[in-house]
């Protein structure tokens, strides 16, 4: 099922939860919600579920105005971050719950619960955990019970609210491979809040990236990464090393761009902020001809596939840079070691908000505004 | 390195002492005390004991103090989880105040209590007045008795339920209307079973202040031997006649029939946690 957000507006007392948001979810879609605490995020989840109300604007279901339809009637199935388990039922109550309070004529017989509970138990791999109550679980199987018992009432839509936020890191991983294959099994259209920006890009058809109330890009995981429509996402999406530099806005094209501090700034040069990856910092012996900056390697750790290494620039910038093992070995890099950084590709925002001459010459020459 | 001897040396350290502490406070301020009202009971003989016990009177008193103090237990029940509902979930002016009113049958004389209840509940009283004319006699009546012991077991089911609801994650109600279930389905099948055990508790304490009380009920239930005079009562009769015997086989029976329904109410209330584990 489609769902439609236009134009909600949410306040709480003095703090904008949301502001004119909207969104449109495609069915069967597997969509997330991200952005750091205080972005709405959740807010939007619930008024999406009929927990909150908004202010204003309004939600449809496949078109159909829900907006003021009661929480109950909109089959929605909700995951909340902390499960929300009955505890005083066992697993195999959890889950059959929303099938028991059905009025009598729309109510399963005992033997269509039990047949459809235990189904459901076995799709999240807990069939031996029927008889458990939920604190004899672990969070990851409590998640999954919370998981099958919003899905017990065959939601049109799933709505997941940090669902594996209080996990720790190994189950999150396995939890979220484990959601992607589901979601391909059963095909409901989906919206999961994460603060989280490799669950969110891991998992997600597309994402949706939240800033104090307001969407700031909504795109495939991949549009996202790669071209991020704002500062704020080219800073959420990952470590990012920013340089505050004038940038030239009457020469477009990578030209305009210069990490060296020139004494002399050309005219028509404004403020702006260079954003490049630490993947996209090389690290050279000695100049190599193309622009770039001179620093000290201040820090190294080689404890992962790619290695880490905090290079303190000419200018009194730490950089972080990624770099290959092998290249590292090949520069036989230690801490003191004086070093060569030049960007492969860089994005620039000015900061008056406009996007400046963009990335990589040889990629994205066009790029720019 | 010295290895303990038992290989079970509890982690939590000092057992020994606090449990050293706790019988002797209990045997201090309770198990002597009472165990002396035993001996003084075995002084008499058993058909003597018996005789006492099973007077028409003695009967009477037992009916009406353990059946006041069931229906004021079970109105506070109801009431009680009703007002701690209001407390915990809305917030209305006044609801502070509210709060601390809930404590003052703790607070004041059991007899300031029975002397306010009868000139109210009295036939020219405001509500004994009301009551006279639709033909119920409230004070000097079991009635009279009933509302007493209410009275002072008030707070007990609000003090017991109050944090267990407040504890009640408001997302265990959001899911369950996620799920479909009406406000009234949420209630029972969710958060009554989880409050069970606190209402239980809650219940027991007021049964077993309603049944040991003894200032408030004097004054408003006219003490007609028979008809209106409770157990407490009847015993403080027996030692103003210098009958020790008679009341303390009265008392003895009475803490017996006393523990043993505190009991059966605990093991209720074991059942209850067991089905809810937490």
């Amino acid at each position: 099922m489609g769902i439609e957000v236009a134009n909600v507006t949410k306040q709480f007392g003095a703090f904008a939860a949301l502001r004119d948001v909207s969104l449109r979810v495609k069915a069967g879609e597997l969509i997330a919600l991200l952005g750091p605490s205080g972005s709405g995020k959740t807010t939007l989840l619930r008024v999406i579920a009929g927990l909150e109300a908004p202010d204003s604007g309004s939600v449809l279901f496949e078109g159909e105005d829900a907006t003021t339809r009661h929480v109950r009637d909109r089959r929605v199935g909700f995951v909340f971050q902390h499960y929300a388990l009955f505890r005083h039922m066992t697993v195999f109550e959890n889950v059959a719950f929303g099938l028991r309070v059905r009025p009598r004529r729309l109510r399963p017989t005992r033997a269509d619960i039990r047949r459809r509970v235990m189904e459901l138990l076995h799709l999240v791999q807990l069939e031996g955990f029927a008889k458990r109550y939920p604190s004899q679980l672990s969070g990851g199987q409590r998640q999954r019970v919370a998981l099958a018992r919003a899905l017990a009432v065959e939601p049109k839509v799933l709505l997941l609210d940090e669902p594996f936020g209080a996990l720790d890191a190994k189950v999150r991983q396995e939890l979220r491979r484990w959601l992607r294959r589901l979601h391909e099994e059963i095909h409901v259209t989906s919206v999961f809040v994460t603060h989280d920006q490799d669950e969110a890009l891991e998992v997600a058809d597309r994402v949706v990236v939240m800033n104090t109330g307001q969407i700031e890009q909504i795109g495939t995981p991949e549009e996202v990464f790669r071209s991020p429509a704002s500062a704020f996402v080219m800073n959420f999406l990952g470590t990012v090393n920013v340089f505050h530099r004038r940038v030239d806005s009457l020469t477009p094209g990578p030209d305009a761009i210069e990490l060296q501090c020139p004494d002399e700034l050309p005219a028509g040069s404004r403020p702006a902020r260079i954003f490049v990856r630490p993947h996209h910092l090389e690290i050279n012996a000695g100049p190599t001809g193309a622009p770039g900056l001179r620093g000290l390697v201040q820090y190294i750790n080689a404890a992962s596939p790619q290695v880490k290494v905090e290079v303190l620039s000419e200018f009194g910038e730490v950089l972080q840079i990624e770099t290959s093992q092998d290249r590292y070995q090949e520069l036989a890099l230690q801490k003191g070691s004086e070093v060569f950084v030049t960007p492969k590709e860089m994005r620039v925002f000015f900061d008056d908000g406009h996007h400046g001459p963009s990335t990589p010459s040889t990629q994205l020459p066009d790029r720019m505004s | 390195m010295k290895l303990s001897r038992s290989g079970h040396r509890p982690v939590i350290p000092g057992f020994r002492i606090a449990m050293g502490f706790a019988v002797l406070y209990m045997s201090l301020l309770m198990l002597i005390p009472l165990s002396m009202l035993a001996l003084r009971a075995g002084q008499s003989s058993w058909d003597e004991l018996w005789a006492t016990f099973t007077s028409a009177r003695t009967l009477a008193a037992y009916r009406l103090s353990l059946g006041g103090a069931l229906i004021a237990a079970t109105v506070n029940t109801v009431f009680g989880l009703i007002i701690a509902w209001v407390l915990v979930r809305y917030r209305f002016p006044g609801r502070r105040l509210l709060d601390t009113l809930v404590d003052l049958p703790f607070a004041l004389p059991t007899a300031v209590a029975g002397i306010s209840l009868t000139a109210i509940y009295a036939p020219n009283g405001i509500l004994g007045g009301l009551l006279e004319k639709g033909g119920i006699q409230a004070a000097y009546s079991p009635l009279g008795i009933v509302i007493a012991m209410t009275f002072v077991s008030l707070p007990f089911v609000i003090r017991t339920t109050q944090p267990v609801l407040q504890d009640i994650d408001q997302e265990i109600e959001e899911a369950a209307a996620t799920l479909g279930a009406s406000r009234w389905q949420a209630f029972r099948r969710v958060i009554f079973p989880s409050i069970m055990p606190a209402v239980i508790a809650g219940f027991a304490m007021a049964f077993a202040r309603a049944v040991g009380e003894y200032g408030s009920v004097v004054f408003i239930s006219g003490n007609m031997p028979g008809r209106t005079e409770i157990v407490p009562l009847l015993i403080v009769t027996r030692l103003e006649e210098y009958n020790y015997a008679g009341a303390t086989s009265v008392a003895l029976a009475l803490l017996i029939l006393s523990f043993v329904m505190l009991l059966v109410i605990n093991l209720l209330q074991a059942w209850a946690r067991r089905s809810a584990p937490v």
